[in-house]
């Protein structure tokens, strides 16, 4: 079995006096695509802000291809090739589409993706780059968003809430590219409130109950009960 | 003829006025801070100017080779060491810290160079006019108002259609995601002190050319940008062009009924303008 | 443990000592002309009025959030005034100093109008613009001396007191009478209906607009007052100085800079932060007046440091070690002794 691309020991966290996570044990495989589901204020977004570095943590507690990432700023994460596709898009306003994208190859990191690909993958955003970014619709600005994503060459590609706001169609969309996005070895943490959804694409799940992993296993063999035994702590 | 003639000379003016501001407007369009230490740091700037004039023998305009990225490290170490600190949601930090700053510049201006008016000696440069269709016009202020177009057409070109303008306005726009596509941005807010602080140097220059000055005079400086930047409009730089030059002409309008009402009446168009128009005459960001 | 058990206090035993060592302090203060040289007394008159400024500014800035770097406007405009009233009016200094603080009011209205269209920083470089104006416009009126200034004639000196020792006892009066008043002002203020609302305004803006306080109404109210009162000090102190010119009565570094470090230093944002910072002030130029310019660099140098490693001040770094409050302005929960172990 090949070391995890990334691994969580006794993850704690917390807002000032307000602990968010309590001892979180996780690891992400190379290649793996990874499900996170939970209910609101379980501790997906703290987790996700842990892992890309804008909260830190205790040293140790997050490895990174064997490297303890847990004291880096986002940055220093971002360029060691890890992602995200954050909560709500997130683009950034005064810029343009192709800017939006450009900005997401700041890191420098060579690889299959560059304007060319990410354009072949939407080929709306190769009609719509001198826009706007926040004139696009949801789901194109979604598009621009894994676009930026991907223009770092992630190994490892977190997507946070990405159906969340967008229109049924459009989520059905997106997750259609989502097999012609991670490829080639990359790995993926996928962070859905959409569990049906989260399951269909992944090959593990965690689910988090009040800051801590209540339920790990693979995502065809977990049941029902198990998981709203997991999300909703009741029986 | 005369009105006119105030008129221009006014605009000329507010060349100058348009370089005092042009860092301000940069800073706040990047990281919503201001600088209560600005003007002193153009003080600074003349300070710097002079040293070289006199120590290496360099004209004034020659020395701006030395001084401008002197003020722009200066800007890149001020900003990492001191002011990043201060950042955040907290008004207050950010406006003590660099108040406490103005001070601390002043004061160390007063014990380096003591309080005796100083200026630069730019030879025939100072003198050398042109006439245009009746109407003198100083060379120097013709140079500085050039200055200040090709600084607002520099920084608008730097914002808008560099990689350094992306990461600037991506940081401006929200700091955590631009953190997390690998811009560090305390290192993008040293590099847009640097810039601002290097075109702090020109102006500093210019201003030690053209009048004498003391370590004093640094809050009227400050002023006066501020005054450019609110009557342009926050966050556009040609409207602080705009706003330098209505700055300037009201100036020196004003100084044509009354030698007394020069500086007076600047501060008047200013109130009058933010009576009328809140946001300046050509808005982009909301203040 | 039942809730009953718990009780809700503004009071505490630091309170009440406070209050009785307060007193004390304030008669022995009101005998000073009994006890105390002319130098000494002229002396804490100076820090009265300082610590009367610093208060004032800090229920603009620590509470309101309106930091302002142009209450020397203020300052300056109380002073003109009462040379103007006293030398045309014929007034007696005593309702001209009155009188300072009911036109400052005036003026503050149209001004606070205006630069409350600034947001944040730019609030604060717009009040230096108002008192560049101020500054500007006064330097013009020639009666009063334009830009050179004037001083006050002996008569109207004279019409305080007869007496030179009674000049100075009556002077050392106002200027205690003017701290006391104005940090009791502030702290009933605070106590108030208006003072919780501008405390949740300053917690958080956008939940109190939410709860229905109307923010702007609150910091014009803020800015109004604090300004009347600025002026009325602004007035007595040019009454001990006897002399007024536009750089001395419009001086940033004198009126708002030493304000702004008292205030950082000894802890913004709290009644006992000026009080704490005035005598601090005072101490240090005391002791470090003689260095000039270097003095003033180690003040900005204190007040950077301050500002970034303790920002409450020295008295928030007392607080958060012993839990005190001399002017009981919160509510306290107290939980009841447990009697017994179960």
């Amino acid at each position: 079995m090949p070391d995890p691309i990334l691994q969580m020991r006794g993850l704690t966290a917390h807002y000032g006096d307000f602990q968010a996570l309590y001892g979180i044990d996780m690891h992400v495989d190379p290649g793996e695509v990874l499900a996170i589901i939970g209910a609101n204020g379980a501790g997906k977004t703290t987790l996700m802000r842990s892992v890309t570095g804008l909260l830190r943590n205790g040293a140790n507690q997050i490895r990174y291809r064997g490297q303890d990432i847990s004291r880096l700023r986002a940055d220093q994460v971002a360029r060691r090739g890890l992602a995200m596709v954050p909560e709500g898009r997130q683009l950034f306003p005064s810029l343009s589409v192709k800017e939006n994208l450009m900005i997401g190859a700041q890191v420098g990191r060579k690889g299959p993706w560059d304007l060319g690909a990410v354009y072949r993958l939407f080929p709306i955003l190769d009609e719509r780059k001198d826009q706007q970014s926040i004139s696009l619709s949801g789901g194109q600005q979604q598009m621009v968003a894994i676009g930026r994503a991907l223009m770092s060459n992630p190994d490892l590609l977190l997507f946070d809430e990405i159906s969340l706001g967008l229109a049924p169609i459009v989520i059905k969309d997106i997750y259609a590219a989502l097999p012609g996005i991670i490829k080639d070895g990359m790995s993926a943490i996928i962070v859905e409130q959409d569990i049906a959804q989260a399951l269909k694409v992944s090959g593990r799940v965690y689910c988090l109950q009040e800051g801590r992993v209540s339920l790990e296993g693979a995502s065809d063999k977990v049941t029902r009960e198990e998981i709203s035994r997991a999300y909703f702590g009741i029986a | 003829m005369d009105w006119l003639n105030a008129i221009v000379q006014g605009t000329l003016l507010g060349g100058l006025y348009v370089l005092f501001a042009a860092g301000l407007s940069l800073i706040f369009g990047v990281m919503r801070l201001v600088n209560i230490a600005h003007g002193d740091l153009i003080v600074l700037g003349a300070y710097l100017g002079l040293t070289v004039t006199t120590t290496v023998g360099l004209h004034p305009l020659a020395a701006l080779v030395i001084v401008v990225p002197a003020m722009g490290l200066i800007g890149y170490a001020l900003q990492r060491g001191l002011l990043n600190q201060t950042l955040g949601d907290d008004l207050l930090p950010p406006l003590l810290v660099t108040f406490g700053l103005s001070v601390i510049l002043q004061n160390g201006l007063l014990e380096l160079y003591t309080a005796d008016p100083q200026k630069m000696d730019a030879g025939a440069l100072e003198t050398a006019s042109v006439t245009v269709g009746g109407l003198t016009l100083g060379v120097l202020p013709l140079l500085t108002f050039g200055f200040a177009v090709a600084v607002i057409w520099g920084l608008q070109w730097t914002f808008y259609r560099t990689g350094l303008g992306r990461a600037f306005r991506a940081v401006s726009d929200n700091q955590d995601i631009a953190q997390l596509m690998g811009l560090n941005r305390r290192h993008i807010f040293g590099l847009a002190m640097a810039l601002a602080l290097a075109v702090t140097a020109i102006a500093g220059i210019l201003l030690g050319i053209r009048t004498s000055f003391d370590p004093s005079i640094g809050g009227g400086r400050l002023i006066f940008g501020f005054e450019a930047v609110i009557i342009g409009g926050l966050g556009n730089l040609w409207g602080t062009l705009a706003g330098g030059v209505i700055l300037g002409v009201a100036q020196t309008l004003g100084a044509k009924i009354d030698p007394g009402w020069q500086i007076l009446s600047g501060h008047l168009a200013f109130l009058i303008i933010l009576a009328i128009r809140p946001n300046g005459l050509f808005p982009r960001i909301a203040a | 443990m039942s809730l009953q058990d718990y009780t809700v206090t503004r009071s505490s035993q630091a309170a009440r000592v406070a209050a009785v060592l307060g007193a004390l302090a304030l008669i022995v203060l009101v005998c000073a002309p009994w006890w105390a040289g002319r130098a000494d007394m002229r002396l804490m008159g100076e820090l009265f009025l300082y610590l009367a400024l610093a208060s004032l500014w800090n229920l603009m800035a620590g509470y309101a959030g309106l930091v302002s770097v142009g209450q020397q406007a203020f300052v300056g405009f109380g002073g003109y005034v009462l040379f103007a009233l006293t030398m045309f009016g014929g007034l007696h200094p005593l309702a001209a100093i009155g009188l300072a603080g009911l036109l400052g009011a005036l003026v503050s209205m149209p001004v606070a109008v205006l630069i409350f269209r600034l947001r944040g920083a730019y609030f604060a470089i717009g009040t230096w613009v108002i008192a560049e104006v101020f500054r500007l416009g006064f330097a013009q009126i020639s009666a009063l001396g334009g830009g050179s200034g004037s001083s006050l004639p002996v008569a109207i000196v004279k019409s305080l007191a007869s007496k030179r020792a009674m000049r100075e006892s009556i002077s050392y009066w106002l200027a205690l009478g003017a701290a006391v008043l104005v940090v009791g002002c502030v702290y009933l203020f605070l106590r108030s209906r208006k003072g919780l609302a501008l405390t949740a305004i300053r917690d958080n803006e956008l939940a109190a607009a939410s709860l229905g306080i109307d923010i702007w109404r609150a910091k014009f109210t803020v800015y109004v007052v604090t300004s009347a009162l600025t002026a009325m000090i602004g007035a007595l102190i040019f009454l001990q100085k006897l002399r007024i010119s536009p750089d001395a009565a419009f001086s940033v570094n004198d009126w708002t800079a030493f304000v702004i470090f008292i205030v950082v230093i000894g802890g913004i944002g709290t009644i006992e932060g000026p009080i704490i910072g005035t005598l601090v002030f005072f101490a240090l130029r005391e002791t470090l007046a003689d260095l000039g310019t270097i003095y003033l660099i180690v003040l900005g140098l204190v007040a950077i440091v301050m500002m970034l490693r303790a920002p409450k001040g020295i008295w928030g770094l007392v607080r958060s070690r012993f839990d005190l409050q001399l002017f009981p302005l919160g509510y306290r929960v107290i939980a009841p002794k447990p009697e017994k172990e179960a």
